[in-house]
């Protein structure tokens, strides 16, 4: 039998995968956004499981809001990048440091 | 009437002071002048009408604080109508002479204002000095007490383009700050212990003072001898005693016009004129009157012994003032009250005569002050020279010996002084009077002598064209001459006379007589020597206060002859000596003061006081100001700031900056920690609950 416990562990597996995807990656910025976008997945699967474990549909609800505002986000994302690469000509995080101080 | 005496000078410094843009400047110098001879009129119409019952005159509501309340008041007694005159006269003289003696003054540019400048001040100062001598309370003395400080101050540095004037005003300033804590403390002193600083309080307590015992610098006092002691301290610092006497012949940068009035008739004078006020709380501190007694004699013949050697024609004179105010407080610290008022009544027309005198020589002589280069002035100035005369007589005590009053003002008052003095019984107090009597004898004609006499030394064309000054300057030296050759004559009754005319001058009750002694008194027999009249009533009664027991001024008149005479020799003595050095052999001074080289420089340089005080307490004082300067403000004050500004927090900018890399990981990486830090944070400790 597949429990709560199971869904929650794959979340958290996923979430912790994207945390890593996020600070290890030196590489590339769509990556970060990917990173982003499995994060917010983990955060929905976690959503869903505890929707259907308590018998409340708000959960489910909330899944299809943060859908759309990571499908905004991706697109958003996107366009600073093409911006971005634009006027850098890179896309490479190691290059990104304007904010130095 | 006595209000209009105290404000007018007031009123003639502000229209001169600050109107005279409006009237001119000469209309308002005029001004001044003429508000200071209505009030000198005023105080002789007071003076003379005068009863001796002691009026206060209310003006206003000055401070109240607690229990503390002061009025300002006028005190009119005797001692106040004394001072007056004194004031009002010399001021209104000074006034006029300034007129010819600030005239084109070679200080001051062509066209420069400062004849109003200079007119104001003296008539700020005479109302200062006003205020001082009609307190009603020792607050409103003091104020006054700080206001002639000031106005002189001022006046010492009217020369303000040369330094040396610059300096002395701010020693002079400097030294009376000295005596002023002292006599500040004795205010606190009275106010703690009667609650009051009004003078008829004050006297009232004076037998209960004298009662008290008081610890103050951690030992056990009398309360009236301290009380008397710190007074006294201010009263040093004013009338320039030893010890803090330093500031009066510095003071002689200032015009000559300021000498006369100031540092010679009346501000110098407010020391013993505190003392004497002060009577009823000094007679219950004999041992503070000792020390006064001690003091003002060994100022006395010390400043008489420095005066011996000076060749500054203002410098002698100013040394002469300082041992003729040792003079006065030996009087007053013998109990004998009304003779040191005698002196200083006396002292203020011949010392402000010599002054006057001693400018119109300057001033004929463009400013040279130096008697080395003055000699055989007499044809030259003549009318100068016989009021210089007239002084000279005045201040050596030239008198018929034995009659008492026949002779000059200086020979009634001074020979009254010593003769209390040795009737007091204080030999060292007499010797040092009387030697000193020598000193000023000789000193003074000395400077006849030089100035006078003699073939003419110094630049030749200055003493081709001297000459007599104007009228202006003249006349109160003619007006001065009276008061020196008849004010001592003339009140030496009041003064020094029988017990009960000095009582009733002084409008104080006396016991009478028995009847068997004012026969004793008709039939002129010995006996009559047995009258003594005492002062009844309470202490504060009368203008001074004289207790039962002190009877120096009945004893002053039958001290034996030989006493009687010495300073009559003493003087004779200066004169015979002055004229064999400056007269008959005039290169005897010179030889002398090689033979005795150390003895005339330890003179010449004022007993090394200045080189002294120098060394004690102003090369320690500039090293620690030095030591504030340099190593407080400048190492420490300024080193924290700027290794705060300059060294610390930029370090800790550049440890902040440099955890700003500016890649997204690294602040992707710190929220994540910190967010699990806070979630563990939080789950430790229970979050909410």
């Amino acid at each position: 039998m597949i429990g709560l416990e199971h869904y929650l562990t794959v979340a958290a597996t996923l979430f912790v995968i994207g945390i890593f995807g996020l600070f290890l990656n030196r590489k590339n910025i769509i990556i970060l956004l990917m990173s982003i976008e499995l994060m917010l997945l983990a955060v929905n699967i976690n959503l869903v499981a505890f929707s259907s474990f308590l018998d409340d549909l708000v959960g489910q609800v909330f899944t299809l809001f943060v859908l759309t505002v990571a499908a905004a986000e991706a697109a958003i994302g996107l366009a600073i990048l093409v911006c971005f690469f634009r006027n850098r000509g890179t896309i490479a995080v190691e290059d990104v440091n304007v904010m130095k101080g | 009437m006595e209000t209009i005496i105290l404000f007018a000078p007031l009123v003639g410094a502000l229209l001169c002071g600050f109107g005279w843009r409006l009237f001119g400047e000469a209309a308002a110098c005029w001004i001044a002048t003429g508000l200071l001879f209505l009030s000198a009129i005023l105080s002789w119409v007071v003076f003379l009408t005068f009863d001796g019952t002691t009026e206060q005159i209310q003006i206003l509501r000055f401070i109240e604080s607690g229990s503390l309340s002061t009025d300002w008041a006028i005190r009119l007694d005797r001692l106040t109508a004394i001072m007056l005159v004194v004031i009002t006269t010399v001021s209104s003289l000074v006034h006029l002479y300034s007129f010819g003696y600030m005239d084109h003054d070679p200080q001051w540019r062509e066209g420069e204002s400062y004849k109003p400048r200079f007119f104001a001040y003296l008539s700020f100062f005479t109302f200062a000095m006003l205020m001082l001598v009609t307190a009603d309370n020792l607050v409103q003395m003091f104020f006054g007490w700080e206001g002639v400080g000031v106005a002189s101050y001022l006046l010492i540095g009217f020369y303000y383009r040369k330094p040396s004037a610059n300096a002395a005003a701010i020693k002079a300033f400097v030294v009376n700050r000295v005596g002023d804590f002292g006599f500040a403390l004795g205010i606190f002193a009275l106010f703690f212990l009667t609650d009051s600083i009004n003078f008829d309080d004050i006297f009232a307590a004076a037998h209960d003072l004298a009662a008290t015992q008081l610890t103050f610098l951690w030992t056990e006092w009398n309360a009236a001898n301290l009380i008397a002691f710190l007074l006294f301290i201010g009263a040093m610092g004013k009338s320039a005693q030893l010890f803090l006497h330093t500031w009066l012949p510095d003071a002689m940068e200032g015009p000559t016009p300021v000498s006369a009035l100031i540092h010679a008739a009346t501000m110098v004078t407010a020391g013993v004129f505190l003392v004497c006020r002060m009577s009823p709380v000094m007679e219950f501190a004999p041992e503070a009157m000792a020390f006064v007694t001690v003091l003002g004699a060994a100022t006395a013949f010390f400043a008489a012994t420095v005066g011996l050697v000076q060749t500054d024609i203002k410098r002698v004179i100013a040394y002469s003032t300082c041992s003729q105010l040792g003079y006065m407080f030996v009087a007053a610290g013998v109990g004998a009250y009304p003779v040191a008022m005698f002196h200083l009544f006396t002292h203020a027309w011949f010392k402000a005569m010599l002054f006057l005198g001693a400018g119109s020589v300057i001033h004929g002589m463009h400013h040279e002050q130096d008697m080395m280069n003055y000699g055989g002035l007499r044809k030259k100035l003549p009318y100068t020279f016989w009021t210089m005369l007239i002084g000279t007589l005045a201040i050596t005590g030239v008198g018929i010996p034995l009659t008492g009053w026949i002779g000059f003002a200086g020979f009634a008052s001074k020979d009254a002084v010593i003769e209390s003095a040795y009737a007091a019984g204080s030999g060292f107090a007499f010797w040092a009077l009387v030697i000193a009597a020598l000193f000023t004898s000789f000193y003074s004609w000395r400077l006849m002598f030089l100035t006078f006499w003699g073939e003419p030394r110094g630049d030749k064309h200055t003493h081709e064209h001297a000459h007599e000054r104007p009228v202006v300057m003249l006349l109160p030296l003619g007006v001065l001459r009276l008061g020196a050759i008849f004010a001592g004559a003339l009140w030496y009754s009041s003064f020094f006379g029988k017990g009960n005319e000095i009582i009733t001058f002084f409008g104080g009750q006396y016991e009478a007589p028995s009847t068997e002694l004012k026969d004793a008194v008709a039939d002129r027999s010995p006996k009559a020597s047995e009258l003594k009249y005492v002062m009844a009533g309470e202490p504060g009664d009368a203008g001074v206060y004289m207790a039962p027991e002190n009877t120096v001024l009945h004893e002053a008149h039958y001290v034996p002859t030989w006493v009687k005479l010495s300073p009559f020799v003493a003087m004779l003595l200066g004169f015979v000596v002055a004229f064999q050095f400056y007269i008959r052999n005039p290169s005897l001074p010179k030889r002398l003061a090689e033979n005795q080289r150390p003895l005339y420089l330890f003179l010449k340089n004022k007993w090394y006081f200045d080189e002294i005080y120098n060394f004690v307490f102003i090369q320690p004082a500039l090293w620690i100001g030095r030591q504030l300067w340099k190593r407080g403000d400048g190492d420490v004050i300024d080193g924290t700031i700027n290794g705060v500004s300059m060294g610390i927090v930029p370090f800790i900018t550049r440890l902040a900056g440099r955890a700003q890399s500016g890649y997204i990981f690294t602040y992707a990486f710190a929220m994540v920690i910190g967010i699990a830090v806070l979630i563990t944070w939080m789950s430790l400790s229970g979050g909410a609950n």
